[in-house]
């Protein structure tokens, strides 16, 4: 017998008496929710909908209405209409499900537990509007001591080799999302975003197109298992080099780009065959322990003379804090950790509803690890993963981060609007997919503007958090965690975090 | 110009690479470098067109990244000789350990005798002129050319002992890998299938053998036939089928 279909996830309604037929809706969903009748009637399949909200925000009439789930079931508390639903799609297909986005499970958020501190009458709180704030950030190892002489001309000598360090004006910096997954007009928004606000984005897996090249001192060049466009110009062009390990919305499992998205430009920008499955799988096959996690760090160091930095990106797991110590003994510059709510165009949805832990836990773990080990200046520690507001970029930093790296805000702040379907192929708003006529959606001079106020706004915020909690400087909230008071936290996380209830 | 000496006796990797690298901003054409015992990394992300010649054994990753130069070995080779190579020739006389040419996508890599697991991982080929050659003399272990997504892998298995290894080509998606003798279905990877070899491919490998031949002042004429099992992707799309969306 049939399993029949499940009901539909959204309801599409047009207001007759609103609707004027301009038929923008027809023209803007590329689900192919809408059809024009022959009588200029449009029908309506919401089956389709993803809830992208592309007609909507085009509708000139308002008149379109999407509400969610509009079919009940027996209310359940252990099998709800998601589980029933996906047990319906995996007895039909017997196949892993596809997802998009991050982690989309009810778990507690641990920022919102999390209280930042004021100053009142013993010290003072500063006024940013008067007193200059520092939030530029340096990225990159940090000498244990410096050795300083004086000349008999009485100069300042400095003797101790410094590392190369990123130099960012704000300490949020745009994530990883390749060429492929995302199409170039996102990237070269991203791009330019990232060279208007003085900070760096990452080319994901995918390599570096050469209309990226104008932008390539503000690029994070990647090397992940399957090295897509890695060569030595490839290289040579970051500002820095990262290793991707690991991933917060699929830990453990590697990256995927269908054949069907390998066009000829992804293909050369990529170096691979067009048209083919773009496979990285999770291990690198020439790291099978720290050890060989150093020699790759050296050989990418060594191929680029030293120059560079060199970040290695681990997902948020179980024992991450061990993980990151092995990491910053071994050459690397800074260690991105990836919480579990980070977002991907396409991820297994058990492993990015179920495998991961929250990035607030991590990064406070990852901080203390280092510390106790008195080897936290031999790294920087970035923080990733569902980051949505400059609070949570304020308190990544008191947990421990030296800067974050943000990537569904910025895509959000271009117009996605979190629909989850990007290993579609079809955004509507042009971002996750290589679809001519919808990548032309995308104006890069206009969405680059909105990723820069972005990010100004969330550092300008900053500096009003930093202010109000007394501090000019970021590096004096940097794993400044008596900064943090938890609300409604157990005991277990708060000695994780070792950050105090409210009211201690 | 002459060829420039360096020797490598207790000499860390990197002044030995800077050494290299001066010299070839100089204009070698030929560099030879003797005493090398375990240096990784040698000639790593170096491009030019020079020549160098290095007596001893290197260490890991030799030629990574490397883009247009030739490394002749006259010794074995650690792990991953030719890893993400570009472009350029590195020439083995003697055996290699595990992931030779991972990565690899373009340039050439022979290797006289044997190397370890993984051979050829990764490989790909893209556009014009992006081709990777891995040719090896004798044997390979398991796991060759997993991942393969492009360029040729040939093993002649000179000493008469056919191919014994595993997993070949799991998860291949392009690229052909080419064995002297027979494979047994049990020794192929997920996603990887035998198909004829026939006079067509022997004419399109038989460049690569005469090239290893001459290398290792070996007859090639033994090596001229059909007498190959030729390993190749099932489907360009291997994982399609997989996946459902949400
Ligand atoms: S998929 Fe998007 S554009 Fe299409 S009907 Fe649904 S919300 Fe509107
Ligand atoms: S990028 Fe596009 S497809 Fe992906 S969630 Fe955002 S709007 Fe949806």
């Amino acid at each position: 017998m049939s399993l029949g279909s499940v009901p539909l996830k959204y309801r599409i309604q047009i207001d007759r008496q609103q609707c004027m037929q301009c038929m923008r809706c027809v023209d803007n969903c590329s689900y192919g929710v809408f059809r024009e009748e022959d009588d200029g009637n449009i029908l309506i399949d919401s089956r389709k909908c993803t809830a992208c909200h592309r007609c909507i925000s085009m509708c000139p009439r308002d008149a379109i209405n999407l509400s969610e789930r509009p079919v009940d079931y027996r209310s359940h508390p252990l099998w709800t209409p998601e589980a029933r639903e996906d047990v319906i799609n995996q007895s039909r297909s017997g196949r892993i499900v596809l997802a998009g986005m991050g982690n989309a499970k009810d778990y507690p958020i641990i920022y919102d537990r999390l209280v930042l501190d004021a100053c009142q009458v013993t010290n003072p709180s500063i006024d940013p509007l008067r007193e200059p704030m520092e939030l530029r950030t340096y990225l990159g190892q940090k000498p244990s001591k410096l050795d300083i002489r004086k000349q008999e001309n009485g100069d300042i000598e400095l003797n101790t080799k410094l590392s190369p360090n990123l130099e960012l004006q704000t300490p949020i910096m745009i994530g990883h999302m390749s060429y492929g997954a995302i199409s170039l007009n996102a990237q070269l928004s991203l791009a330019k975003a990232a060279a208007k606000t003085g900070t760096y984005m990452g080319t994901g897996e995918g390599g570096l197109h050469k209309d990226i090249y104008p932008y390539q001192d503000n690029m994070i060049v990647q090397v992940a298992s399957g090295r897509f466009g890695v060569d030595i110009n490839y290289l040579e062009r970051g500002a820095a080099i990262e290793i991707k390990i690991g991933q917060g919305a699929k830990p453990g499992i590697g990256g995927h780009l269908p054949g069907e998205k390998v066009c000829t430009d992804v293909s050369c920008t990529r170096m691979i065959p067009a048209g083919s499955d773009a496979i990285s799988p999770a291990p690198h096959h020439d790291i099978y322990s720290i050890e060989d996690l150093a020699q790759l760090v050296r050989g990418l160091k060594e191929a680029t003379e030293w120059k560079k930095p060199v970040f290695v990106k681990i997902a948020a797991v179980h024992n991450v804090a061990a993980v990151a110590a092995g990491i910053a003994r071994s050459s690397a510059d800074a260690v991105v950790i990836d919480g579990f709510r980070g977002g991907t165009g396409a991820s297994p949805k058990v492993f990015r509803d179920n495998v991961g832990i929250p990035i607030e836990a991590a990064i406070a773990s990852v901080d203390q690890k280092l510390n106790d080990q008195g080897i936290r200046n031999k790294v920087s520690v970035i923080a990733s993963g569902g980051i949505r507001n400059s609070a949570d970029i304020a308190k990544s930093i008191a947990l421990g981060a030296d800067a974050v790296y943000i990537g569904t805000a910025a895509l959000i702040s271009m117009g996605c609007r979190v629909c989850g379907n990007c290993y579609r192929g079809l955004c509507p708003w042009g971002i996750a997919t290589q679809r001519e006529d919808l990548v032309s959606r995308l104006d890069p001079e206009v969405e680059s503007e909105h990723v820069a106020n972005l990010i100004n706004s969330w550092t300008l915020e900053l500096s009003e958090l930093m202010g109000a909690a007394g501090i000019n400087s970021i590096e004096s909230l940097r794993g400044n965690r008596s900064r943090l008071r938890g609300y409604m936290l157990d005991e277990g996380t708060l000695d994780v975090l070792q950050v105090k209830p409210v009211g201690a | 110009m002459e060829p420039v000496h360096i020797d490598a006796r207790a000499l860390h990797y990197t002044p030995l690479n800077q050494q290299i690298r001066k010299a070839v901003s100089e204009g070698a054409t030929e560099i030879i470098v003797d005493n090398v015992l375990g240096q990784r990394f040698i000639a790593d992300g170096l491009k030019g067109e020079v020549t160098i010649r290095i007596n001893g054994v290197p260490g890991g990753d030799l030629g990574m990244f490397m883009s247009g130069p030739t490394c002749i070995v006259k010794g074995n080779c650690d792990h991953a000789p030719g890893n993400t190579m570009d472009n350029g020739k590195i020439v083995i006389h003697g055996s290699a350990g595990d992931a030779v040419a991972h990565s690899m996508r373009g340039g050439k890599v022979f290797v006289r005798d044997d190397i370890g697991y993984r051979g050829g991982i990764h490989m790909k080929e893209y556009g014009t002129g992006h081709k990777p050659i891995l040719v090896i003399g004798d044997n390979a272990c398991s796991f060759l050319g997993e991942y393969m997504a492009g360029g040729v892998i040939i093993v002649l298995s000179k000493s008469g002992n056919t191919f014994g290894g595993r997993g070949v080509g799991s998860g291949i998606h392009g690229g052909e890998i080419i064995l002297r003798g027979e494979l047994k279905e049990r020794q192929l990877g997920v996603g990887a299938k035998i198909t004829e070899f026939t006079e067509k491919d022997l004419e399109k490998i038989s460049p690569y053998i005469e090239e290893f031949c001459a290398y290792f002042e070996i007859d090639p004429e033994k090596y001229l036939d059909t007498r190959y099992t030729k390993i190749v992707a099932s489907s360009s799309r291997p994982f399609a089928g997989k996946y459902v969306w949400e």
